[in-house]
């Protein structure tokens, strides 16, 4: 074991010169977003070696493309889209986007609070990294936050008629509202094999060699429970 | 006649279940060859979902080697399959799947509940979990066990071989099918409620309404 770490040294090294973030300070791409947006930054600190920035929940959209396509950020990998919901009622919730570049090997952590008292709602970012797909369906079906602009927003891990709310927001009773034998029976109406949409089961090419009935079914668009 | 025997009107609404066919001679030593064949070649459906599915593939392989009892194939097709294994946890999303694969299982039809979790829901006392898969398809055998020893899972497939060779075939009741009735349940929603209240640590959680 090696006390200290060894500093990086630019261009030194096989390969181009690559200008790596040293993990915990504060990122450079601080500056620059309070220099390119002002106001729609709303504040920053360190957690952990990371840096988080809160964002204008109205701009979130254009800050995150920014931070994508602009030289010197690059930030062309979603690591995670997730939210947190605070025991405290007053607290808003918040939607965090994890990005890191690839190329610079630099993470960036940032946050959308969103207030609890109107519809949560954010625009997706489905268009910037195709991945925040079903980041964001997870956070819809967990928390109930409106992604704008998301083609398919749907449940993803409860089946879709799920009634009894967002899991994983606090005002979510552990067990469920329901009671047990009626959760049993909504499981047990469930219909399996309907549970797919046709772009989903990858068979749109072998639509015209489907049993009729299947056709049928696949055209209404049922998926999930029989009605 | 004419006269009303008061001991048989008080019993009048009583149900009294009268077989076609009583236990003698013949069937006894029939039920002894249909059990003896049924119980020594009982082919398992697994149903794997979690942790003890892994103890339940060790309990296959070599070193516990279940096929000694008559367990060689495991049938994955439900078909075929004389005894369905839940191994593991049961979400509700996995309820409808279980059932279905319960009603296709062709008589004569056993279930073991492996663990804790198929058992009684376990740790997972929350939104999304079948509290006992009991409340979801009949359930012969349960093995305790977080998971089971494959020891524990043995010895319950030789309490279900044991059960087995008791039955009888002038018992209708043992190969009557259990289906999901019109309330969506199989069992009234009472007894389901009751198989699922909270237990140990769980009582401490709260629950609205």
């Amino acid at each position: 074991m090696t006390s200290g770490q060894p500093e990086p040294v630019p261009g030194t090294s096989q390969g181009p010169a690559v200008r790596r973030a040293r993990p915990g300070s504060l990122s450079s791409s601080v500056a620059a977003l309070r220099d390119a947006f002002g106001p729609a930054i709303e504040r920053h600190f360190m957690s952990s070696g990371q840096t988080v920035v809160y964002l204008d929940p109205n701009r979130s959209h254009e800050v995150l493309a920014w931070l994508k396509d602009t030289p010197g950020q690059e930030y062309n990998y979603l690591t995670d889209v997730t939210a947190v919901d605070y025991r405290d009622p007053e607290r808003p919730l918040e939607v965090v986007y994890q990005l890191r570049s690839l190329g610079r090997k630099a993470d960036l952590r940032l946050k959308v609070a969103l207030d609890k008292r109107v519809p949560l709602e954010v625009q997706s970012v489905y268009d910037l990294w195709r991945g925040a797909d079903w980041l964001e369906r997870e956070v819809y079906d967990m928390f109930g936050v409106t992604f704008v602009g998301h083609p398919d927003l749907r449940r993803i891990l409860m089946w879709e008629t799920y009634a009894e709310g967002y899991p994983l927001r606090k005002d979510f009773p552990l067990r469920g509202h329901f009671s047990r034998a009626e959760q049993t029976r909504q499981a047990l109406a469930a219909n399996p094999e309907a549970h797919y949409s046709l772009e989903e089961l990858s068979i749109a090419e072998t639509y015209g060699e489907l049993p009729k009935e299947m056709q049928e079914r696949l055209a209404r668009g049922e998926r999930g429970f029989l009605k | 006649m004419g006269l009303i025997n008061p001991a048989t009107e008080n019993r009048a609404d009583e149900t009294t279940t009268v077989s076609a066919v009583s236990p003698n001679f013949v069937t006894t030593k029939l039920d002894f060859l249909t059990n003896w064949a049924r119980s020594n070649s009982l082919w398992p459906m697994p149903f794997g979902t979690a942790c003890c599915a892994i103890e339940f593939m060790a309990t296959a392989a070599s070193r516990f080697d279940l096929a000694r009892f008559g367990m060689e194939r495991m049938s994955f097709s439900p078909r075929q399959a004389d005894v369905l294994i839940c191994a593991g946890r049961l979400p509700f999303k996995l309820a409808p799947v279980i059932r279905r694969i319960w009603d296709q299982m062709p008589q004569p039809k056993w279930s073991i509940s492996m663990g804790a979790c198929a058992s009684t829901g376990g740790i997972f006392d929350n939104y999304s979990m079948v509290q006992g898969i009991d409340t979801i398809i009949p359930v012969d055998v349960y093995v305790p066990g977080c998971p089971p020893r494959p020891e524990g899972l043995m010895y319950g497939i030789l309490l279900l071989q044991k059960k087995i060779r008791g039955e009888t075939i002038t018992d209708d009741a043992l190969r009557e099918e259990k289906l999901v009735g019109p309330s969506g349940l199989f069992l009234p929603p009472e007894r389901v409620d009751e198989l699922s209240e909270p237990f140990g640590n769980s009582v401490q959680q709260t629950r609205s309404s």
